[in-house]
C-alpha cells in the first residue's frame, strides 16, 4: 500500500499483535488511506459492488441449506420450500435473485465511470485487467445461478448457452460433454452448476481483494483525471468516503428494496415459474437482462463459430481497452469529441440489449416493412443487432485509437481541486482557507 | 444530493432495459382488473379467497392439481381461512374438517397393509389424476397445468386466468376452422393463420385451448350469498390462484412498508452525517 502507516499502537496488546500481524495497522492505514478530495457520486460504486457481493455470498448460503441440486428436486426446494416453508425464505431468495441484478446495474455504471474518467489508463491497467476478470466471472456465476432454480428457463437457457462451445472444432464436442456430465443438459449438469456456483463467489472475493490492493498501489484516479500531487489534494478514506459510500449504499438499498419488496418478480422471466421440462421449448428463449447486448451481437451473426467468437471479442475488446486508448487526456471531461462518441457507444449497448430480448425478425418500426438486405428486413432486429455491433466493436477498434490521436481537448486543470475550489487570486494553490480547516 | 438524484434515474433507465419480449404469435391483451391485492399496500380480501377457494375446489380441482399447497397453507396468515385464534394453521378446525373430507393412500403401521386414511392438515393437496399421461388422456391429449403457480407462470397473472376463463370463447369468429377438441380463445397466444378462411391481414387474434369454458352463471354455491355470477366466479377463483402462487405477497407488503420507512429515515441520517462531516471540506 502506498504512502507510510500513520498507526500508532495504543495500548500494550496492540503493541504485541502490531509485532506478530498487523492486523490492526492494516485496517488503520485501510482505513486512513488518501484518497481524492473531488471523487463525486459515481465512485460509489466500487463500496455498492462489495455491499452487492456481501449480500450475494450471505443470501446464497443461506439459500443452499434449503436447496436441493436434483432434477426432480431443485424446483420443489426452491418454489415449494424455500418460497414458502422456510421461514423469511421468500426474503432471503428475493434479495439473492434481485441481487444478482442490482449487482450487474451497479457493475455496469462502474464500469462506464471507469471509461469516462480514463481509470484504465497508465498505471492502472493492472486494476483495470481485475476488474474484467471479476465482471466475466459475475457473469458466470449468474448465469450458473440462473439455472439452480430449474425452472423452464434455467433449463433451454442452460442448454443454449453450453450448445454455443459445441461451435469450436475438434475441441467443441468432447468440452460440452465434460460441462454437461453426459449428453444432454441433466442431473449431473444441475450438480456441477451448482458445486461451481458455491465456488465462483469465493474466487470474486478474491480478485476483489487484489482489485483493491491494485487500486491501492497507484491510488483512485478522480474525475478530473489529474494525478494527486499533494497530501492536500486528498482526504483520509474515513469517515469522509465512508459516511459518502454509506449515504450511496443506502440510496441503493432502497432501490433494491422496491424490487425486492413490491416488484420481486419483475426482472425475472415468468417461464421459470414453470417446472423444467426437456420436451417443451418455450417460445422465447431469452437471458437474464444483463447478458442480452453479448446475446444480440452472437445472434447478429449467421454463422454460430463467428457468432460466438464475436461474443467472446466483445468481452475481449474490454481487457484490451488500455492499450486501445491513445489519448494523453485522461477524463472524458475535458475530451469533447470523446464524450459524444461514448455517449453514442451507450446507446449502441443499449440498443442491442434491446435487439437481445427481441425476435431476431421482428420489427424495430412497427408497421414498416424496409427492403430485404442479405436474410433479413432492413427494420429488422437482426439489421438493428448489426449495425450497433459494428459500432459496439468500432468504438473500441477504430474510434478510440484514433480519436486519442487527432481529437482536440480542453485545458486541462493543473490541479484536481482547482476547478472546484474558488479561485482565490494571490493565495498559494493548497493554502486556502478552506483547507486549512481539515486536519 | 441533486447529483445521486441524476445516479438514481441513470440506474432506473438501465433497468427499463429489462422490457417485455416480442411474441412471434398473436393474443389479445387481459382484460385489467382492479384486484385487492394490487399496489403496495395490498392485501387479499379473505372473503373472496373463500369463495376462489370453493370454485377451485368443486370445478377445476377435477381437472387441475396445486402440488405445492398443502391444507395446512388454507389456515396461513393471509390465507383463505386465516384465524388468529389458531395461530398454528394445524388446529384450525375449518382446515381440519376439509382435510378429513378427502381419503390419502397410506400403510398400516402393524400390519404393512396398503390403506385409505382421511387427509389431515399437514397432507398436500391431491392430484385429481396419477400422473400426466392420465391427464391427456381424459383431456383430448392436453396436459391441465398445475395451479401452485399459475398465477406466476403466465405474463398477466391473475388478469389473465381471469379472462380465460371468463371466455369470449363461445363465438369462435366466423371462418375461423377451430378444431374438435378445441376452442378459440384470444387470450391464449397462438398462430391462427392456418386456420383462417378470410383475408390473411384480418387473422382473428389468439389462439386454441383444449379447456372446454369451465364455469357458467351459478356452478357453484357461495356460502357468503354472493350471486354466483360468471363473472363474480371468474375473478374469485382468479384472486384465489394469485393467493396460491404468492401466498407471502400480505407479509412482503407488510415488511416492505418497514424497511422502506428504515431505509428513508438511515437514508437521511446519512445524508445529514455526510453533509456534517464534509462541511468546511473542499471537493
Ligand atoms: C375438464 C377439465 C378442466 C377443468 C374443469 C378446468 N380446466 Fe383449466 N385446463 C384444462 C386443460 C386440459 C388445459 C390445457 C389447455 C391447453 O393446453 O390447450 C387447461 C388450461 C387452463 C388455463 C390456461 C393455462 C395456460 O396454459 O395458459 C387456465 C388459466 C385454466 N385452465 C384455468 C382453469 C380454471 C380457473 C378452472 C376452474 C374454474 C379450470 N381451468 C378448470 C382442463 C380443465
Ligand atoms: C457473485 C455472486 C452471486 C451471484 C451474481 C448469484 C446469482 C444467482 C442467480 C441469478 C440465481 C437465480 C435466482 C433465481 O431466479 O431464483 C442464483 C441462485 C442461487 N444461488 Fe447464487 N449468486 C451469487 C452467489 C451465491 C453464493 C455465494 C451461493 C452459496 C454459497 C449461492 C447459492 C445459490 C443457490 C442455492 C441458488 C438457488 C436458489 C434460487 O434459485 O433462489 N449464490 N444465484
Amino acid at each position: 500500500m502506498s504512502g507510510p502507516s500513520t498507526y500508532e499502537p495504543k495500548s500494550a496488546i496492540e503493541r504485541w499483535l502490531d509485532t506478530r500481524l498487523p492486523v490492526i495497522r492494516f485496517s488503520a492505514d485501510l482505513m486512513a488511506y488518501p484518497t481524492p478530495r473531488n471523487l463525486n457520486y459515481w465512485y460509489t460504486f466500487g463500496g455498492i459492488l462489495s455491499f452487492c457481493l456481501a449480500v450475494q455470498i450471505v443470501t446464497g448460503i443461506v439459500l443452499a441449506m434449503h436447496y436441493d441440486p436434483s432434477g426432480a428436486g431443485a424446483f420443489v426446494s426452491v418454489e415449494q420450500h424455500i418460497m414458502r416453508d422456510v421461514n423469511y425464505g421468500w426474503l432471503i431468495r428475493g434479495l439473492h435473485a434481485n441481487g444478482a441484478s442490482m449487482f450487474f446495474v451497479a457493475v455496469y455504471l462502474h464500469i462506464l465511470r471507469g471509461i469516462y474518467y480514463g481509470s484504465f489508463k497508465a498505471p492502472r491497467e493492472v486494476l483495470w485487467l481485475l476488474g474484467c476478470v471479476i465482471y466475466v466471472l459475475m457473469m458466470a456465476t449468474a448465469f450458473m445461478g440462473y439455472v439452480l432454480p430449474w425452472g423452464q428457463m434455467s433449463f433451454w437457457g442452460a442448454k443454449v448457452i453450453t450448445n454455443l462451445l459445441g461451435a469450436f472444432p475438434l475441441i467443441g464436442k468432447p468440452i460440452t460433454t465434460l460441462l454437461w456430465g453426459g449428453y444432454s443438459v441433466d442431473d449431473p449438469t444441475l450438480n456441477r452448476f451448482f458445486s461451481l456456483h458455491y465456488l465462483l463467489p469465493f474466487v470474486i472475493a478474491a480478485v476483489v481483494a487484489l482489485h483493491v490492493w491494485a487500486l491501492h498501489v497507484p491510488g483512485n484516479n478522480n474525475p478530473t483525471g489529474v494525478n494527486v500531487q499533494s497530501k492536500s489534494d486528498t482526504l483520509s478514506f474515513h469517515p469522509y468516503y465512508t459516511v459518502k459510500d454509506g449515504f450511496a449504499i443506502s440510496l441503493f438499498l432502497i432501490l433494491f428494496a422496491i424490487f425486492v419488496f413490491y416488484l420481486p418478480d419483475a426482472l425475472g422471466k415468468v417461464d421459470n415459474a414453470v417446472p423444467a421440462n426437456p420436451l417443451v421449448t418455450p417460445a422465447h428463449i431469452v437471458p437474464e437482462w444483463y447478458l442480452l447486448p453479448f446475446y444480440a451481437i452472437l445472434r447478429a451473426i449467421p454463422d454460430k463459430l463467428m457468432g460466438v467468437l464475436a461474443l467472446a471479442g466483445s468481452i475481449g475488446v474490454l481487457f484490451a481497452l488500455p492499450w486501445l486508448d491513445t489519448s494523453k487526456v485522461r477524463s472524458m471531461r475535458y475530451r469533447p469529441a470523446a464524450r459524444v462518441y461514448f455517449l453514442i457507444w451507450i446507446v449502441a449497448t443499449g440498443a442491442l440489449g434491446w435487439c437481445g430480448s427481441q425476435e431476431p425478425v421482428g420489427q424495430v418500426i412497427p408497421g414498416l416493412t424496409g427492403p430485404m438486405l442479405i436474410d433479413y428486413d432492413l427494420n429488422s432486429v437482426t439489421w438493428l443487432s448489426r449495425i450497433s455491433a459494428l459500432y459496439y466493436f468500432a468504438y473500441f477498434l477504430v474510434i478510440t485509437p484514433l480519436l486519442g490521436l487527432r481529437e482536440t481537448t480542453l485545458p486541462v486543470p493543473d490541479s484536481l481541486y482547482t476547478p472546484v475550489l474558488p479561485h482565490d487570486a494571490g493565495a498559494p494553490v493548497g493554502a486556502s482557507p478552506v483547507l486549512a480547516t481539515e486536519g | 444530493m441533486a447529483r445521486a438524484a441524476r445516479i438514481l434515474a441513470v440506474t432506473m433507465g438501465l433497468l427499463c432495459l429489462a422490457g417485455p419480449t416480442f411474441a412471434a404469435t398473436t393474443e389479445v391483451p387481459p382484460k385489467d382488473i382492479h384486484w385487492s391485492f394490487d399496489g403496495p399496500f395490498g392485501s387479499y380480501d379473505q372473503e373472496q379467497l373463500q369463495r376462489g377457494y370453493k370454485v377451485y375446489r368443486e370445478v377445476c380441482s377435477s381437472c387441475h392439481s396445486m402440488n405445492m399447497v398443502a391444507f395446512r397453507n388454507l389456515g396461513d396468515p393471509g390465507g383463505p381461512f386465516w384465524n388468529p385464534k389458531y395461530p398454528n394453521p394445524n388446529d384450525n378446525p375449518v382446515v381440519k374438517t376439509i382435510a378429513k373430507d378427502y381419503q390419502f393412500p397410506d400403510v398400516d403401521s402393524e400390519t404393512g397393509d396398503a390403506i385409505k386414511r382421511p387427509g389431515t392438515s399437514a397432507d398436500y393437496f391431491p392430484a385429481p389424476f396419477a400422473n400426466p399421461a392420465a391427464a391427456r388422456a381424459s383431456n383430448g391429449g392436453a396436459l391441465p397445468p398445475d395451479m401452485s403457480l399459475l398465477a406466476k407462470a403466465r405474463e398477466g397473472g391473475a388478469d389473465y386466468i381471469y379472462s380465460i376463463v371468463t371466455g369470449d370463447r363461445a363465438e369462435a369468429p366466423h371462418g375461423l376452422n377451430v378444431p374438435a377438441g378445441r376452442y378459440y380463445d384470444p387470450y391464449i397466444a397462438g398462430d391462427l393463420g392456418s386456420f383462417w378462411k378470410g383475408d390473411p391481414a384480418k387473422t382473428p387474434p389468439g389462439g386454441f385451448i383444449a379447456m372446454p369454458p369451465p364455469l357458467v352463471e351459478g356452478r357453484v354455491t357461495f356460502d357468503d350469498g354472493t350471486k354466483a355470477t360468471l363473472n363474480q366466479e371468474s375473478k374469485d377463483v382468479a384472486a384465489f390462484l394469485q393467493w396460491a402462487a404468492d401466498p407471502k405477497l400480505e407479509e412482503r407488503n407488510r415488511a416492505g412498508l418497514g424497511v422502506m420507512i428504515f431505509l428513508l429515515l438511515f437514508a437521511g441520517v446519512l445524508y445529514a452525517s455526510y453533509r456534517g462531516v464534509w462541511r468546511d471540506v473542499g471537493h
